[in-house]
Formats: C-alpha cells, sequence, structure tokens
C-alpha cells in the first residue's frame, strides 16, 4: 500500500476505483447466482418441496463430509445453470426485429449494475481518503432514479423487437407499471433527504451511523413502506410482476428469449433486485453501519466488518423479496394502478408535507 | 333452492391488504418452518424413494409358471388377437414342434414376445387367456438401451413373471377325473 502513495493522486484515484469497480462486479454477480439458487430453495421449503439437491460437480467427492451436505443444499447448482445457459443455442425468431432484439438484454442489464456504482456499501479499509464507494457522488440519488428508469427501456425495447403478442403486452404493462411507481418512489425519498439535509448517500449512512435508533426506518416509516412496494413494482417482483406474469403472458417480455439474452434478463432482475435492497439499506437501515453505531472504521477488520454488516442487511432485505413471492397472488392491472395513483402518490405527498411540518417546528 | 352468497364489501381495514399479507406471512411461514425444520417436504426423490405399488395394479403384462414350474401357456393366440396396440407375437411350435411341459396341454408357445414399447398396458391378454398364464404385474418404469432390448421374450417374460399362486385349473381338472374314475359305484 506505501508503494502506491508515491503514485499520482489521479492514478491511484482510477487504480482504487478499478479495483473497487472490479470487486464490486464481482461480489453482485455472485450475489446474483447465489440469490436465485435461495430464490429456488427458499420456493421450494415454503411449498414444502426439496429444490434442487442435484448438481454435483466431480470434485465434490473430495470434500470431505461436507460435500454431500453441499451438494443437498444445491451449492453447485448456479454453476451448471450458468454453465448450460451458455451452451444452450441462442435462437433469434425470424419474425423479431433483430438489432434492438439483440439490443434490449443489454439495455435492461446494464442499469441494474450501475445502480450499485453509488452505494457505500462499507466504511473505509483502513484508510479516510478512500472510502469504500465506486462513485461518491454529490447527487447520489437522482444517479440512482435517473439510471434505474432506464432499466424499463430494456424491457420496452424487448417487447416491441419480439413482434410478438406476449412480449408485447409485457411491454406495455411494464412501461406503465414502472413510471407510476418511480413517482411514488422518488417522492418517498425526498422526505429521507429532508430530514438529512444532503443528497450524497455517504452522508445519509453518516446521518445515521451512530445507533440503530437513527435508522431512517424509524423516523420516516411511512416512506420505508412506500419506497419497499415501489421497489417490487420497480423491479418486477410479485405481486406486481405484471409484465412477466408468467401463468397469462408465458414469460412476457423476454418469451421469445433464450439462451444467453434470456440469462441477461434474468440477470437484469436480480441485479435490479440486488440493487433495490442496497439501495433500501443505505437509505433506511444505516447502510453499513453497525447496530450499536460507531464512526468509519480505522483498521481493515473494522472495514470489513462494515461491509458484511451491509451484506447481511441486504441479504434479509433479498429474503423478504423471495419470501414475498409466495404470499400475495399478483394484483390485475387496474388494481396496481390504483394502487400506485390513486394510494401511494398520495401517501408519499402528505408524508412529504408531515416531515417538512415537523422539521419547520422542531429546527429553529 | 337457490342458496346465495353473501359478498360483503371490503372493510377499510381488508382494502389495505394488510390482513391478507399477514395471513400470507402466517401460511408461508408455516409450510417454511414445516418443510426445513422438520424435515417433511412431500416430495419423494424417485431414484432412492419409490412408492408402494398396490395390489392390483396393472403393470407390465408377464407370463407366469405353475407350482410345478411349467409354462402355462399353450400358444392359443387369443393375447395375439385381441392385443389392441398388436404387442404380442407369438410364434407357435408347428406340427413337429416342442411338446408342452406340463400335462393337459398339447402344446407351449415357440417364442413368446410383448413389445414393451407398443404395450398400453390395457390387461385384454390377461382378460382373455383362457389358461391363466399372462398377467399384469407391478413393474411400471420399464426402460432399455435400444427397441430391440424392449422386445421381451419368453424366457424373460417367463423369468420376470414368477410362479402364479393362484388356482391350477387343469390340475384340478385332473383331480376331479381321477376322482370320477375311482368312484365308488354301489354294485347291483
Amino acid at each position: 500500500m506505501d508503494a502506491l502513495k508515491f503514485l499520482d493522486p489521479t492514478i491511484q484515484f482510477v487504480l482504487f476505483s478499478a479495483v473497487k469497480i472490479l470487486i464490486a462486479f464481482g461480489v453482485v454477480m455472485t450475489f446474483v447466482a447465489y440469490a436465485v439458487l435461495v430464490e429456488r430453495k427458499v420456493s421450494a421449503w415454503i411449498q414444502d418441496r426439496v429444490g434442487p439437491n442435484r448438481a454435483t460437480p466431480f470434485f465434490a467427492r473430495y470434500i470431505p463430509i461436507l460435500g454431500p451436505a453441499l451438494v443437498r443444499l444445491g451449492l453447485f447448482q448456479p454453476m451448471a445453470d450458468g454453465l448450460k445457459f451458455l451452451l444452450k443455442e441462442d435462437f433469434t425468431p425470424a419474425h423479431a426485429r433483430a438489432i434492438y432484439f439483440w439490443l434490449a438484454p443489454a439495455i435492461s442489464v446494464i442499469p441494474a449494475l450501475m445502480t450499485i456504482a453509488v452505494i457505500p456499501f462499507g466504511s473505509t479499509l483502513g484508510n479516510p481518503d478512500n472510502p469504500m464507494v465506486i462513485a461518491d457522488l454529490n447527487v447520489g440519488i437522482l444517479y440512482t432514479f435517473g439510471i434505474v428508469s432506464l432499466g424499463v427501456y430494456g424491457i420496452v425495447l424487448a417487447g416491441y423487437a419480439s413482434n410478438s403478442k406476449f412480449p408485447f403486452l409485457g411491454g406495455i404493462r411494464s412501461s406503465a407499471q414502472m413510471i407510476s411507481y418511480e413517482i411514488a418512489m422518488g417522492m418517498s425519498v425526498i422526505s429521507v433527504f429532508m430530514v438529512v439535509g444532503d443528497l450524497n448517500l455517504s452522508r445519509v449512512v453518516a446521518y445515521q451511523e451512530t445507533s440503530v435508533f437513527q435508522w431512517m426506518i424509524w423516523k420516516q416509516p411511512v416512506a420505508f413502506v412506500v419506497f419497499l412496494i415501489a421497489a417490487f413494482a420497480e423491479t418486477n417482483r410479485l405481486p406486481f410482476d405484471l409484465p412477466e406474469s408468467e401463468s397469462e403472458l408465458v414469460g412476457g417480455y423476454h418469451t421469445e428469449y433464450s439462451s444467453m439474452k434470456f440469462a441477461l434478463f434474468f440477470l437484469g432482475e436480480y441485479a435490479a433486485m440486488i440493487g433495490a435492497s442496497a439501495m433500501m439499506v443505505t437509505l433506511f437501515l444505516g447502510g453499513w453501519a453497525l447496530p450499536w453505531g460507531g464512526g468509519p472504521a480505522t483498521g481493515i477488520l473494522g472495514g470489513l466488518a462494515h461491509i458484511l454488516c451491509f451484506i447481511v442487511k441486504m441479504g434479509a432485505l433479498l429474503l423478504l423479496f423471495i419470501w414475498t413471492r409466495w404470499m400475495l397472488p399478483r394484483f390485475r392491472y387496474d388494481q396496481l394502478m390504483t394502487l400506485g395513483w390513486n394510494r401511494f402518490i398520495p401517501i408519499a405527498l402528505a408524508n412529504i408535507l408531515a416531515t417538512a411540518l415537523v422539521l419547520a417546528f422542531t429546527t429553529r | 333452492m337457490t342458496k346465495v352468497v353473501e359478498r360483503k364489501p371490503l372493510s377499510a381495514l381488508e382494502r389495505t391488504y394488510l390482513p391478507s399479507v399477514v395471513s400470507g406471512l402466517q401460511v408461508t411461514w408455516k409450510h417454511f418452518k414445516k418443510t426445513l425444520l422438520e424435515g417433511k417436504p412431500v416430495t419423494m426423490e424417485y431414484p432412492e424413494e419409490r412408492w408402494v405399488v398396490p395390489d392390483g395394479y396393472r403393470g407390465a403384462p408377464y407370463l407366469v409358471k405353475d407350482q410345478d414350474n411349467n409354462t402355462k401357456c399353450v400358444s392359443c393366440q387369443l393375447c395375439e388377437f385381441v392385443c389392441p396396440p398388436k404387442a404380442i407375437k407369438i410364434t407357435p411350435p408347428g406340427p413337429d414342434g416342442q411338446k408342452a411341459d406340463r400335462t393337459n396341454a398339447e402344446k407351449m408357445p415357440e417364442d413368446f414376445e410383448i413389445n414393451m414399447l407398443r404395450c398400453i398396458f390395457c390387461g385384454f391378454c390377461q382378460e382373455v387367456c383362457p389358461e391363466e398364464a399372462i398377467f399384469l404385474q407391478r413393474d411400471y418404469s420399464l426402460t432399455g438401451g435400444s427397441r430391440e432390448e424392449m422386445v421381451y421374450h419368453k424366457d424373460k417374460l417367463l423369468q420376470l413373471g414368477g410362479v402364479h399362486a393362484g388356482a391350477q385349473k387343469w390340475k384340478h381338472k385332473l383331480e376331479e377325473a381321477k376322482e370320477q374314475e375311482e368312484f365308488p359305484v354301489a354294485k347291483i
């Protein structure tokens, strides 16, 4: 580390950022793969099934004792799935509009991954000049909303490019749904930033880091609920998975997709889930802060503990996403719209007003 | 009489979806706990665990032997005629062929083939057989590496079928006949 200090600050910054991007990307990808496994396992347990328990790579039997248990848990399933997606035939239907058809998966996956950039996933690893966030933007949340709303274009484009009925309906639903919930989502966080007084996400975490009672979820419970439900809608998760709805639209926007292109949509969906969970952790659950408080870490161990804390909180929210999937049936299209426009937007607005009034009377 | 189901309008609480969310949580949690902690999934992991085949199950048809280990089939070919998918093919012994290995039978088949790929497990062969020589048994999962392998021949069918535990029709008749011969008739 000392050798690096003689380098030009710009080069240092680029180097550190590149390392952080690579590690964050790798971790997110691993998380996506294992989120799929957790989803399948938890779904299985909720439905009294066993779930994937057969994928056995050749080296599994060299792992003593633990090997069979890991196979039973399906720990090698993501590898097998990834390999399967790579080897499957990549089919482009003749009636599809080829360029958009190829473009859509990329457009849906890239924004989902880009949201991770502004999220402070840890304090520091000893060096206070090098915070554990890829881009410490002053307008972090605006960036997130700008990028997240691009995600819908991938889905709409997929629906349009597939040139058949089910994907088209999926695309239409997706555009209406995601746009209307984006508004509720954006409004719900305004009150959070009114309390904090800053748009920078690192500052939001700094506000919450002193103790568990400083977490925004206690100060802005309404905003949290609205944001949570809007996040379900934004990430196309049940009960708001109308663009996808396997049972009525045969997979919706990705009906015509196969192989790696389908895998990209899949990956994008889970990456969006992870992004939304990370955002919720940052905004409402104290980010990387340990429940008993304590400021930014001074050593590497403390820094790793903060990162682990962040990941645990995120994992808990991901579990909530997965659990909810089996709890509620899918909303009807008009119910979804009513919920978005007639309930959540007014609630979020009222919340902003109430927050403003409280702030006006308490901070003088 | 028509029964009118009363449909109450949802209360304000119900319209927030909260009660259904809570009850959904309870139901899913109950199942999650049951499966994960008590280890009671409904799944039967097939190759390792198998279901118990009930009595009277109509699986694959096999030929059976009688208690003396003799072939019961007399090569009458009724099953071949009745078989809807034409899965059965019998090669009769012909005039100079092998004799039956039991009494009270003129002949037994030289070969008896059932194509298990064609067989629909309907049980007509069992029903039509006058000798009670073919029965639908418990096997339901027949596999093979080739089409030829899935055509079961006489030896294999007899071996798989085993010994028929039921009544031996002709042995019974024979005993009856013997009794007739030795019937003590009153001398006049």
